[in-house]
């Protein structure tokens, strides 16, 4: 039906890549910012809500740019790193550092409304029956919020499948390296002729993307199930 | 158990500010809701710590706001039994019970798992899902878990409030069972003078956030006949019930009181009003009421045009109220022999 060439199938596995990448590298962080943003009683915590969220209300483009200033040859974390030989501009890591930023904030949305549905005195009959703080986290709160973190990892993992402005900025658009699926529907549709090949990849990223949303619900429901017995 | 606490905590449109000691054992906070109770609990379970002053458990100072010290609810091994369970969701009844358990080091761990599992009758739920237990099921879930973390002391939140008034009564022998076995002591809080009277020994009254009173479950039940529509409530242990004429008899007060309707197996707690016992100066030739019972009058205490009567039936207590009038033409003094008479439907049994 469609001729898909070498590069629309790294494409299309490449996109999979970064965006299961970003989400599995961000859930950690996700989940602890979240925790903080609940649990915690942090001076700072309406400024480390406020950092957390700004991509969210960003232009992508912005958020590329700034990541570009900051991992660039001369900015000042692509400096140090260049000197350990580390580079991240241009190639699929920057894709996926993109991803993350810019789909952080929808996971931690979801993990913390999940936490903030958690019965504060569950959290304190755990304390008082000798449970420190980090024991209640991994044995009350983590299981508790497994709903709302696999509700996280798809929208984030769903934003990052759709990951353009930020991605092209600071990944570009090189075919086989850092081309996803978004930058090459672009390319398919600035190029004469290319309607059909831009058509079959948006079928792709609408089948990826349903595949996503079935899976999560399939996984929710099993959880529920587990608990449940 | 001494525990001392003298704290300060404000909320926005209200203050808890208490300073009291206690020594006993079964210590009731009784309060109407908002009277602070459970801001109390709370204080002492380090789940929140007071604006000024300290808490005392035993000589070990579990928070002193002067000082800048408190210790973490998890090292203060003190457990808390909340009115609505709150069993962990995600947990099995086995897991929930032994949650305190094992985070306990075997050397502070005073409860045979066994022996409890046998008294709170549990052994038939141990494999089942939190979620498919009843509502008396999960207190006496809630009531392990705690007690299975072997506490210095324990915090019951109103315990029994979120059950119905049946299942309510059902509860207290396992707590008392616990308590008889264990030696937990415990701080029992609630709005109800039964469960007080049941439970305690030593009351701290909370009103509007201060204490207004440190006295005992008698003493205080006697205060509110003045003033409470059901009076005094004479609590009646009864045993060994045998059948009479399609009613219960027991043996009490060195003659027969015959109780309309059921009594449970063994050992079953009445309550009758004090407003429910007629006073006869003679003996009656003929009444209705099934229970005639001579007695003699130990004591006499008024509280706002009521008088209460305290009355020896063959070795056994009631109390009595009439009113001031009464006192005068049946002549009630100490000492004064009458005759009590109760219906024989005047009796609730409550377990």
């Amino acid at each position: 039906m469609f001729d898909f060439s070498p590069t629309d199938i790294q494409a299309i596995t490449l996109s999979a890549k970064v965006a299961s990448a970003a989400t599995l590298a961000a859930l950690p962080f996700g989940f602890a910012a979240a925790y903080l943003l609940v649990y915690s009683r942090l001076p700072g915590k309406p400024l480390l809500d406020g950092v957390i969220n700004l991509p969210l209300v960003l232009p992508p483009v912005v958020v590329g740019y700034l990541l570009l200033l900051l991992l660039g040859e001369h900015g000042w974390l692509g400096g140090h790193l260049a000197r350990w030989g580390i580079r991240i501009i241009f190639t699929w890591k920057a894709a996926v550092l993109a991803s993350m930023v810019v789909g952080f904030p929808l996971m931690v949305r979801s993990i913390r409304i999940g936490m903030e549905g958690i019965d504060e005195r569950l959290v304190q009959a755990s304390r008082t029956l000798g449970a420190r703080p980090l024991d209640t986290l991994m044995t009350v709160i983590l299981p508790l919020s497994g709903r709302s973190i696999m509700a996280g990892a798809t929208l984030m993992f769903a934003r990052s499948l759709g990951e353009f402005g930020a991605t092209i900025l600071v990944a570009g658009n090189i075919p086989g390296i850092t081309r996803t699926i978004p930058l090459a529907i672009y390319d398919y549709t600035n190029s004469p002729g290319g309607d059909r090949m831009a058509l079959a990849l948006c079928l792709v990223s609408i089948v990826l993307s349903f595949a996503i949303l079935l899976l999560n619900e399939a996984l929710v429901r099993r959880f529920k199930r587990e608990r449940e017995r | 158990m001494n525990l001392r606490v003298r704290a300060k905590k404000k909320f926005p449109g209200f203050t808890l500010d208490v300073n009291f000691s206690v020594h006993s054992n079964r210590v009731g906070i009784f309060g109407r809701s908002g009277s602070g109770k459970s801001t109390l609990v709370h204080l002492v379970a380090g789940m929140l710590d007071p604006d000024a002053g300290s808490v005392e458990l035993d000589g070990e100072e579990l928070c002193n706001v002067e000082k800048g010290t408190t210790v973490p609810p998890e090292r203060r091994r003190v457990a808390v039994v909340f009115q609505a369970a709150h069993l962990f969701p995600h947990l099995n009844v086995k897991r929930n019970l032994f949650y305190g358990f094992q985070r306990t080091s075997p050397a502070l761990r005073l409860v045979d798992p066994d022996a409890l599992i046998e008294i709170l009758e549990l052994r038939p739920l141990i494999h089942r899902h939190v979620d498919t237990l009843s509502g008396g099921e999960r207190q006496r879930v809630a009531l392990g878990r705690a007690v299975l973390a072997s506490p210095r002391l324990l915090l019951m939140d109103e315990p029994l409030s979120a059950l119905d008034e049946g299942l309510k009564y059902q509860i207290i022998p396992y707590l008392s069972a616990v308590y008889r076995e264990f030696r937990i002591p415990y701080l029992f809080i609630s709005h109800s003078m039964n469960e007080m009277r049941l439970m305690t020994d030593e009351i701290i009254v909370l009103h509007h956030g201060l204490v207004s009173d440190h006295t005992t479950p008698e003493r205080l039940a006697r205060e509110r006949m003045g003033w409470t529509r059901a009076g005094y409530i004479n609590l009646l242990h009864l045993s060994r019930p045998h059948e009479v004429d399609g009613m219960t008899a027991y043996e009490w007060g060195g003659t027969r009181l015959l109780i309309a309707g059921k009594g449970g197996e063994g050992e079953s707690v009445f309550e009758l009003s004090s407003k429910d016992i007629l006073l006869f100066k003679q003996h009656p030739e003929a009444i209705s009421a099934r229970n005639l019972l001579p007695c003699r009058v130990v004591s006499i205490f008024g509280l706002e045009g009521r008088v209460g009567v305290e009355l020896d039936c063959g070795g056994d207590r009631l109390i009595a109220q009439v009113v001031d009038q009464a006192v005068e033409e049946l002549g009630i003094r100490e000492g004064a022999e009458l005759f009590a008479v109760i219906k024989a439907s005047a009796f609730r049994l409550l377990y």
